[in-house]
Parts: C-alpha cells; structure tokens; sequence
C-alpha cells in the first residue's frame, strides 16, 4: 500500500549539497513527522519525495516501485503546501476538483467527492466563495480537501500550520490527527515547531544539516536522545546542557537534564542557584536561575511557586534522568 | 527550484525572444561598425575616391575603406562640439529641474487636499504627449514671438517678448523637454514615497520631528535610490532625444548628438561619417549603461 | 490610516496643488481649447479662454484635408500589432525566466535590458539600408518589427515582476493536481497573471503610440502614424493654429486616457521594476 522508501537520496545544486544521502523507510499508514531548524533541508526531502525536486542520485520507492523519475502527479501522493496554494481565479469547488478533471473523471462523480469531501471539511456553504474570501483556517482546509478527493496513498505536509495563529492552530493539529485516523494513510508532515512533532507523530525524524539525526517514537527522542543536537531541539522549555566541572563526576564532556527533572530545595541539594525571573503559567511555573559553574538553567517548579528574584534555591538533578554525552556531542549510554 | 524537465522546456521558451534580440543589436551593430570604416555616399560614386587616392583598397562591394579617417573627420567637425556641447546642456539642465522639480510636485502630491487623483493626472499628462506634439504646441502656440502665450504673458508685465527659437533655442528646446520629463520624475518619485512606512511617519511624529528634519532624515534618504533610477533612465532617454528638435527645426544651433548623426546620414548621404558618429554615441551611452546596470542589477539581488 | 490635518492647511495645500497642477497642464489645456475656436481666434491677442465661438469645424477639416483617419488606423496598428506581436514572445520567455530560472537568467535579463540601452542613431544607417534594400521603408510590417524589437525588453522584464509576484507553490500544486505544462499555463498561470498582461499592454501600447524617433525615419506616408501626422505640421500649414491643435488633441485624447489608468504601471515598466 502506501509505503514510502528513500534509498542515498541525495540533492545537491552544484557545490551546494543539500541533502548528503539519506535513507530512510516509512511503513504503511504511518504518520511521520521530519522536523529540524529552518534550513536544515526537510522541505526539500519532501519535495523530492513529491517530484518537485530531483534526486542528484539515490532513489525513491513508493509502495515499492521505483518512483524517482516519475511525474508528480504519478506518485500517488497529495500535498499541503505552507501557503497552502490555492488557485486564487477558482470557486472553492474548482480548487477541491481542478485534481480531479485533470485525471478526467466523470462530471457526476467528481461533484459526488467534492460533496463528501466539503461535508467532512465543514466546507459545504463555502463552496463557492474564492479563497480570497475565505479565513486562513478555512483555506487551509480547502488545502486539505484538494488533498483528500484524489484518495492518495499518501499525504505529504510542508508546514501547513505555520500560518495559523496559535489557537487555530491546535484545532487543525487534531483535526488532521484525527483525518490519519479515519483514512488511514501514510502521511508525511514537515514541520520546524518540535511541540507539533511531539504531539502528532507515530515517529520523528529529526534532521540536521541535511542528514538524519535520529529517528524514533517522540518518547524515544524525549527520553533518549541520540545526540546533543536532538536533545536541544526536542522538548520544552530546551534541556540544560552544561560542560565542563559539572559534568566532571559524569565522566563524560557534556551532561543534560531536562528542566522538569530537576527537584528545588530552599535548604540544600548539589547544585547553589540564584532566581533571577520567574514565568509564572499558573500550572507550572519556570524558573531562570543562575547556577554558579553550571551557568543559566532553566527549571520547572510544579503549581504556583512563590518566588523572590534574587532568592536562593538548591536544585538536585534525578540522577535517572542525567543524559550524558562524549565531546562530539554523541550520547554515551551505559 | 525546479526539475530538469521544466528546466529543459525553459530554455526552449526564452530561445525566440533571445534570437530576436539578439539579433536586432547585432546585426545593425556590426553593419555600422563596418560602414564606419568605409568611404560610403549615397549619392557620390566610389569612382571619385579611387581618382583621387591611387591605390586604394575596396571591399567586394567596391566601396573604399576609409581606416579611421571618418572617426577622425568626425570627431574634427566642430559641428561634432557643437553637437556635444548641445547634449550635455540638454541632458544636465533637464535632469536638474527635473530631479529637484519632480522633488518638489512628489511631496506636494503626498499631501492631502482635495481633488488629489486630478491634479495628479494633470500633472503627469505632459508625459504622456506625444513629443512631436509637445514639440509643435510649444514652438507655435506657448512660443511664438508674436501671437504665443508666453508673448501675451510677456507683454502683459510690459517686457519686450523673446522670439525663442531664433535668440534662445537650446532655452527653449531644454523648457519642452524638461516640460515632459519632470512629470517622469514626479511619478517616480511620488510611487515611491508612498511606499514610504506608515509606521516610520508616525513614529517621526511622536518623536516630534520638525518637517524640515523629517524630510532630510527619513525622506530623502528614502528617495534616494528612486533619484538614481529616475536619473539613469532620463539619461538614456534624453541622449537620445530627436524628435523635438527634429520638429522645431532648431537642428541647426540645438541639435544634439543623434541629431548630427541624422544629418550626415540621411541628410548629407555620408553614411561613412554617420556611422562614426553613431559608433561614438554608442560608446557614450555604454558608458552611461554600465551605471544603470549595476544599479538596477542590485535592485534584483534584493 | 487616515491621519488628522487641520482644514485650513488642507485648503491651503489644495489651492497650491491645482494652481501647479493647471500650470503644468496649461500647455494641453490651452491646446484643446485652441482646437475649438476659428483660426482667427486662435491667434488673437489678448487670447480668450472659454468665451469665444466655438466651433468643431477644425476637426472636420483636419480629417477631411489630411487623410486622418489613416494616420490614426497606421497608428492603432502599429501600437496593437507590436505589442501583440510581442507578448506571444515574451509570455513563454518571462514564464521560463521567473518559474524555471538557470544559472544565467539573471545575466540573461540584464542582456535583455542593455539592448535597450543602444542609442537608436547607432543602429539607424543599416537598418534604413536594409529597410531600403528590402522595400520595407514605409510598410507595417517592416515598422511594427522595429518596434516589437524595440519594447521587448521591456515587456519581457514587465511580465517577469508580475510572474515573480505569483507564488510558485500554486503551478507546483497543479503539477501534483496533475496538469500537464500546457494546462499549467492555460488553467493556472495565464489567469492568475492577466492583470499583470493587462497592464504589460497598456504600457506597451503608450510607448509604440509615442514613438517619435523610428517612425519619423521610416516611415513617409503609408504606414506613417500619428508622431508623423504631426510633424508635418511643422511645414507653413502649421500656421493654422485651430487645425494644429484638433490634430493634436486628437493624436494625444487616447492616450491621455489610457495613461490615467496606467499610471502605476508605467513606473513599474520604465523602471525594470526597480521602483514599484
């Protein structure tokens, strides 16, 4: 069905290599989400694996088959696009079908999936409205609907929340968890925002400069991360990272611990600390300290804590939960 | 961005517009170069250059070659300083009014007052007149020593009426050229301070900007690259400015650089010399390109 | 946003503008009006502004003596055919150019724009030779070639910043909907892109309807348009002040009106879209 494989796919535009070579393989009905910092060549994996960009070498199978020479709209796949591209001249209708008519459906059967696709949408009384006169939500489920009618094995997702404002955004989050759930199909959604990537994903492949990371279940990346740059990148607020005295005892170049495993004490603990701000967010609060040798961190005190800027505090790190890395930023595990 | 398929069907959409202009620069380009450096008259047959040198070398066409000596009889002919001379003149006065005038009418129009969208489009029509007209409603009805308007303003303030185009005629070439190029100006420069940030206005205000301040700190550096465009194009244009003086006949004492170029070919049939001088003209307005190309070059990277 | 002026400054802003305004304009005015009186009017002095016979009677006489109409067909044909003529060349070059970019388009524009920057006398002697040879000197054809030619650039480089301006993720989305090249142009890009064409050809056709150097040296009388209507006036019938200026209102009404709706446009194509 819909599996999707990538074999060395590399890209390079001249001396510029984008992507040095990846491999990687996506199982049927998986949804897998590519995250990184901008930049670090997610959008064009994904658009070499809708045959927007080509490969410079490698190759790419889906369900199997080997699709890197293949037209776009041959691959059996359906994209969202950041800004999500509509065709501005078209009704909403035109947009969900112009997919469709290219393929040369029948009339009657084309209106027949544009209904159903326009009723699961919420999309019904819009239809023929122009995208101009539609809000950002709804034109982003336009996006999507364009996306669904055409029954792909496949979807694949360019950021298409990021122009969202924050609330609408965690509504489309579920909605498009739960469209996985309904249909599903394999998806493939880039997004540079690691909270969406934690929260929607089946697996995470976290990309750097083009190369993979690491790739997991969020909770494999949260609780084990492969490398300094995965363990920086994946949670929130970010891992305190510290080097140098502190991680001496550890035996290693660099320690981490994520602010939520750390305990406080007003009389003692191993590490003297400094409040020097508080974010109050009424479930947590997070407190900025000065640690001495082991420089800012960042903690999380569970509830409303009570705190003077420039107190003193003790934090006492869960000796579980201290990740420990060599001095090329690789985690060493025990 | 794109794969080597679109890739490919692109090189096959630019080919027509590349070929055809490629080969409308240079095609005439080398065919005046060549005439250049022959001894070519329409109307004298090459007999007489082979009588008087003895020794002379033809092309296939049997026309004489000339090696320099067209540059250099060009360049010699005082009608050539004079020429010169006439477009300097007209191309800096021009380019001062309008730069300073359309200034001036851009920051008028930014204001707000009633009946803007006309007085805008009155302002920008002379541009838009086509320049022989500008030419002939000038020299006959604005200019004319007797019955013109300015003789009747003239004559009103009881001064003595200037006949333009027999005491003044670069004056008066310089007044109509730059009556249609100051609109130019004043558009260009209008379009660009409306783009000027809302926000960065307002923010002048609340710091309590004095006008004149506000202008020389935000404005004008803000019009500074629109100044260089306008300043460029109008270059371009008015070297090359034919038309009116072509009309008003005032070729003779005004006649700029094309101007003489046209005399020689299709007045006087020396295509030889007339190619010179358009070889030389050439030069010149690559030297003024060079500018404008890095200029607007950088504009793309941005 | 509007922003508070007081009414008094407003007012005083108001009566500068339109003296300057009508002081620029007074030149077309004082044309037009000309055009409605009887030749003896024309020139009489103190000149009279709205309160004279007036009268049609010029333009009558200037379609009737001078063969107006066809200066004024050669002139729409010229304008329409070059323009025309172009844009076929120019919509598959500026789509290539700004959707599917090489490592040279960017040289390859700024080529475009210095084949605009050759001063017409350089070319003038050869292409009157081989306009001469051809018998191409006063033809349609051969006239709206050199000015097909002559506003390329500038058409190619208009199109381009209208093209730039559409977003590449839209033809991209209809490659993945399944539109061939020539469904992508036809369905997608072309509508989205008219009034970006529309305005390419409003500007174009102001230039070719003013072009004064090429058709002054090219043309005489049969495929002669308007810019050498005019110039024949600068003979003694010039005289004729009335007949003059019917002639040229007539030779400037049009486009007057299309320039009013091209403002914009005109700063974005006669500046390469470096001022927008």
């Amino acid at each position: 069905m819909g599996t999707i494989s990538l074999v060395k796919a590399r890209k390079a535009f001249g001396d510029a290599i984008i992507i040095p070579g990846v491999d990687l393989d996506i199982k049927d009905g998986e949804f897998v989400v590519f995250v990184g910092p901008s930049g670090c060549g997610k959008s064009t994996l994904l658009r070499m694996i809708a045959g927007l960009e080509d490969l410079t070498s490698g190759s790419i199978l889906i369900d199997g088959k080997n699709m890197t020479e293949e037209a776009p709209s041959k691959r059996g796949l359906s994209m969202v696009f950041q800004s999500y591209a509509l065709y501005p001249h078209m009704s909403v209708r035109g947009n969900i079908s112009f997919g469709l008519k290219m393929a040369g459906m029948p009339k009657d059967e084309i209106a027949a999936k544009v209904a159903k696709a326009a009723a699961t949408l919420n999309l019904t009384e819009y239809l023929d409205r122009k995208p101009r006169q539609l809000s950002g939500g709804q034109r982003q489920r336009v996006a999507i609907g364009r996306a669904i009618v055409r029954n792909p094995e496949g979807f694949l997702f360019d950021e298409p929340l990021s122009n969202l404002d924050a609330a609408l955004r965690v509504n489309m989050r579920l909605e498009i968890m739960q469209m996985h759930k309904d249909l599903g199909a394999t998806m493939i959604y880039v997004t540079h925002d690691q909270v969406e990537a934690m929260t929607m994903a089946d697996r995470i492949v976290v990309l750097n400069r083009g190369n993979i990371e690491q790739v997991g279940t969020p909770l494999e990346l949260y609780n084990h991360p492969d490398s300094l740059f995965v363990a920086g990148f994946i949670g929130s607020p970010k891992m305190n990272l510290m080097d140098g005295a502190p991680a001496a005892p550890y035996k290693c170049a660099t320690i981490g611990i994520r602010p939520e495993h750390l305990d406080i004490s007003r009389e003692a603990g191993t590490w003297p600390a400094t409040i020097r701000l508080a974010e109050h967010l009424g479930a947590d609060t997070f407190l900025h300290v000065d640690a001495g040798l082991c420089g800012m961190m960042t903690v999380r005190a569970e509830g409303e804590y009570e705190v003077a800027s420039g107190a003193k505090i003790f934090l006492t790190p869960e000796p579980s939960r201290i990740h420990r890395f060599d001095k090329d930023g690789k985690a060493i595990r025990k | 961005m794109a794969t080597q398929q679109t890739r490919a069907l692109g090189k096959l959409a630019v080919a027509p517009s590349v070929f055809a202009l490629f080969v409308w620069m240079i095609v005439p380009l080398a065919m005046t170069i060549y005439f250049s450096f022959l001894r070519y008259n329409l109307l004298d047959p090459n007999i007489a250059c082979s009588l008087m040198h003895p020794g002379q070398l033809f092309d296939a066409e049997n026309r004489c070659l000339a090696g320099f000596s067209n540059y250099t009889y060009f360049l010699t002919d005082p009608a050539f300083f004079k020429a010169m001379g006439n477009s300097l003149i007209l191309v800096g006065w021009v380019l001062g009014i309008s730069v300073a005038g359309g200034t001036l009418l851009a920051l008028l129009l930014d204001q707000a007052f009633y009946g803007r969208g006309f007085v805008r489009i009155m302002m920008i029509a002379p541009f838009l007149v086509m320049p022989t007209v500008s030419a002939l409603v000038w020299k006959n009805m604005m200019m004319n020593p007797v019955s013109g308007f300015l003789a009747y303003l003239f004559k009103l303030v009881g001064l003595q009426p200037i006949d333009w185009f027999a005491h003044a005629p670069m004056t008066a070439v310089v007044i109509m050229v730059a009556w249609q190029w100051v609109p130019f100006a004043t558009l260009i420069l209008l379009t660009s301070l409306q783009s000027l940030d809302e926000e960065q206005k307002e923010a002048a205000e609340m710091d309590g900007t004095p006008p004149l301040s506000y202008f020389w700190y935000i404005v004008l550096p803000h019009l500074i690259r629109p100044m260089t465009v306008v300043i460029l194009i109008e270059t371009i244009f008015l070297l090359n400015v034919f038309a009116e003086i072509y009309v008003t006949g005032t070729g003779g004492r005004a006649g700029n650089l094309p101007f003489l170029v046209y005399q020689y070919g299709l007045i006087s049939n020396d295509i030889g010399g007339a190619s010179a001088g358009g070889i030389i003209a050439v030069i010149l307005a690559n030297i003024v390109a060079f500018f404008l190309m890095r200029m607007i070059g950088k504009n793309l990277e941005a | 946003m509007a922003r508070a002026v007081s009414k008094r400054r407003k007012l005083i802003v108001t009566v500068l503008a339109w003296s300057i305004g009508l002081l620029i304009f007074f030149p077309i005015l004082w044309t037009i009006l000309t055009s409605f009186k009887s030749e003896g009017e024309a020139i009489e002095l103190p000149p009279k502004f709205l309160f004279f016979a007036w009268t049609t009677e010029n333009y009558a006489v200037v379609q009737e003596r001078s063969n107006y109409l066809l200066f004024a067909m050669n002139s729409i044909l010229l304008a329409l055919g070059s323009t025309l003529f172009a844009l076929v060349i120019a919509i598959p070059s500026a789509w290539a150019m700004a959707f599917a970019p090489g490592k040279r388009t960017k040289d390859l524009l700024m080529w475009m724009l210095s084949t605009k920057m050759m001063p017409p006398v350089g070319a003038l002697i050869p292409l009157y030779l081989i306009f001469r040879d051809f018998g191409l000197l006063d033809t349609r054809g051969g006239i709206i070639t050199v000015l097909m030619l002559l506003n390329l650039p500038i058409i190619i480089w208009m199109l381009y910043t209208y093209f730039k301006e559409i977003p590449g993720e839209i033809l991209e989305a209809s490659r993945m909907d399944g539109a061939s090249l020539g469904k992508e142009l036809l369905y997608v890009l072309t509508p989205m892109a008219i009034p970006g064409i529309a305005s390419t050809l409003l500007l174009n056709i102001i230039l070719a309807w003013n072009e004064a150097f090429w058709t002054l040296a090219l043309t005489t009388k049969d495929a002669a348009p308007l810019t050498q209507f005019i110039a024949s006036y600068s003979s003694p019938e010039g005289l004729f002040w009335a007949k003059l200026s019917a002639a040229s209102t007539m030779a400037i009404a049009p486009i007057l009106v299309l320039g009013w709706f091209a403002q914009k446009q005109l700063v974005r194509g006669l500046t390469f879209g470096a001022v927008k």
